[in-house]
């Protein structure tokens, strides 16, 4: 089967139309998750620390803190990782302050996301974007 | 050398949003109690370079790597130290001996070794490296197995002994019985391999605090190995990074352990000389 | 037991009643996150520490469901009360069931 130069354009825009399919779909696993943690409920922006870098130098090892008054549990996701969920933090009567610090993977650039349920029951949000670079060399 | 400067500058002009590629003006402390030397004059075999003062790559890294060295705990290169120290321990080979059945505590009697190393042998006519030495001990006084040159037991062990000289000086002698190995490892040094044909020096000599990619060319100095890298998440030792660096410029490599690179090993050592010995560093 | 695994916690020796204490807690694992493939295109299956706690004389002071994304050699920094003398207890969980557990004593003064 051969095709003319406007029909491989046309296949090509399809396919890359096709292609961009899965990221809507790996966006609502995200929402999903962040459904399943609150059971539903709205989630306020703010209110919650997200702190990490604004450039990883290596995407293996991002040094993250996270913390939010009050908070019982954080929720932290990768919105661009093939599996988003990171770690889920929950905090017991001894915690001397509800925050945390770890380090985590990111398989590419992209927003991190920490979900925050508080005392009240409420929840609140953060996302920091956190580009990660590649190296110089391979070795 | 001047015109990269410039262009450098002009790009930094026109994305003044991007990280400065030099080294940084931080300073390592460990532990808020020991103090670093990451930058000092050049040694005086490096004068006809026109290098004036050599650099650790810590000051090339950023905040958040750096810190990661600054403290023992946070530091996962730690964590191989302890494990080397059961190596240390454990009972191997024929002769039913220890490392501390001879050495006892590496507090003690490995205090400043790895600042002098590689370091001529006597006994055996020849530069080696520490590696070639915990090998050479393996084998000939406790009739083990010697470890694989980049092996993870290899690095845990050089790590044990490396942190026990840490804060001090890298000293390694390029006289007397060492020259030749020395000038060799010189050659190598400014030798262009592969199909970039790349030499050390073109990298590391000629273009440090340039970016390469997305990265920060460091001046190439070892005085932080083993290294725990982020990268793999393990601790790397000198000459996997020699052969991960020969192999980048595409060329066949030469072996962990071969005399090109024991004699680039002394060298590239020789060039830290007066730099604090890191080990085990951090880097990404 | 996945090999070479060892834990490592920092916490101060002795606090006063009611203080708030740091914890650093790191452990060496490789955290096989079940996306590599090996050298055959054959995917390496994931091995991680799923579950960390720790407790202060039996209370819960932070309990951390881990995925994959967690990094090699997973490491954990956060804030404990002491209300009294006692034992901080640190538990590790392997998706292959093995449990790694550290303790430390804290003095009251």
């Amino acid at each position: 089967m051969e095709f003319t130069r406007r029909e491989t354009l046309v296949i090509g825009a399809a396919a890359a139309t096709v292609a961009a399919l899965p990221l809507p779909a790996m966006a609502a696993t995200t929402d999903e998750l962040i459904a399943e943690f609150t059971g539903g409920a709205d989630v306020a922006e703010g209110g919650v620390d997200l702190n990490a870098p604004e450039i990883a130098e290596n995407g293996n090892t991002v040094p993250i803190e996270v913390g939010a008054e009050g908070a019982t549990a954080i929720m932290v996701l990768a919105a661009g990782n093939p599996v988003p969920p990171v770690a889920t933090f929950n905090f017991g009567p001894l915690a001397g302050a509800t925050r945390a610090k770890t380090r985590i993977r990111l398989a590419t650039s992209q927003d991190v996301i920490a979900v925050a349920k508080l005392a009240d029951g409420s929840f609140a949000k953060a996302t920091k974007a956190v580009k990660v670079t590649i190296g110089g060399c391979g070795g | 050398m001047k015109l990269k400067a410039l262009t450098a500058a002009a790009a930094l002009l026109v994305a003044p949003g991007l990280a400065l590629a030099g080294p940084d003006d931080d300073t390592l402390v460990i532990n808020g109690e020991t103090e670093m030397v990451t930058k000092t004059e050049a040694p005086a075999h490096m004068e006809e370079t026109g290098i004036p003062e050599i650099i650790s790559g810590w000051h090339f890294r950023s905040d958040e790597t750096q810190a990661l060295e600054m403290d023992d705990f946070d530091n996962p290169g730690m964590v191989f130290v302890d494990i080397g120290m059961e190596q240390w321990e454990t009972v191997e080979g024929s002769a039913e001996k220890s490392c501390a059945s001879c050495h006892d505590a590496p507090e003690d009697s490995m205090t400043g070794v790895r600042a002098v190393y590689p370091k001529w042998n006597e006994a055996a006519g020849e530069v080696r490296t520490l590696a070639q030495q915990i090998n050479a001990c393996r084998e000939d006084q406790m009739g083990a197995e010697p470890y694989g040159y980049t092996s993870g037991e290899m690095a845990n062990m050089e790590a044990l002994i490396s942190v026990q000289s840490r804060g001090m000086p890298v000293d390694v002698a390029i006289d007397g019985p060492a020259q030749s190995t020395w000038e060799a490892g010189k050659e190598l040094y400014y030798t262009r391999t592969g199909q970039l044909e790349l030499s050390c020096a073109n990298c590391h000599e000629n273009n440090y605090g340039n970016m390469i990619r997305a990265d920060h060319l460091s001046q190439g100095q070892i005085n932080g190995f083993p290294v725990y890298r982020l990268k793999n998440a393990k601790l790397n030792t000198v000459h996997a990074r020699f052969k991960g660096c020969v192999r980048d410029t595409r060329a066949e490599t030469y072996s962990p352990g071969s005399p090109e690179f024991v004699a680039l090993e002394l060298y590239v050592a020789s060039r830290g000389n007066g730099l604090s010995v890191e080990a085990p560093s951090v880097r990404n | 037991m996945a090999k070479g695994v060892r834990p490592r916690v920092k916490v101060p020796s002795s606090a006063s009643a009611g203080e708030v204490i740091t914890i650093k807690t790191l452990i060496s694992h490789k955290m096989e996150s079940g996306q590599r493939k090996d050298s055959d295109g054959n995917k390496i299956p994931r091995s991680i520490i799923n579950h960390f706690t720790c407790t202060f004389n039996g209370e819960t002071v932070i309990d951390v469901k881990m995925e994959p994304a967690i990094s090699t050699n997973p490491y954990f920094e956060f804030d404990a009360t002491v209300p009294e003398a006692g034992e901080f207890k640190f538990v590790w969980n392997d998706d292959d069931g093995s449990v790694y557990e550290e303790t430390k004593a804290i003095e009251v003064g």
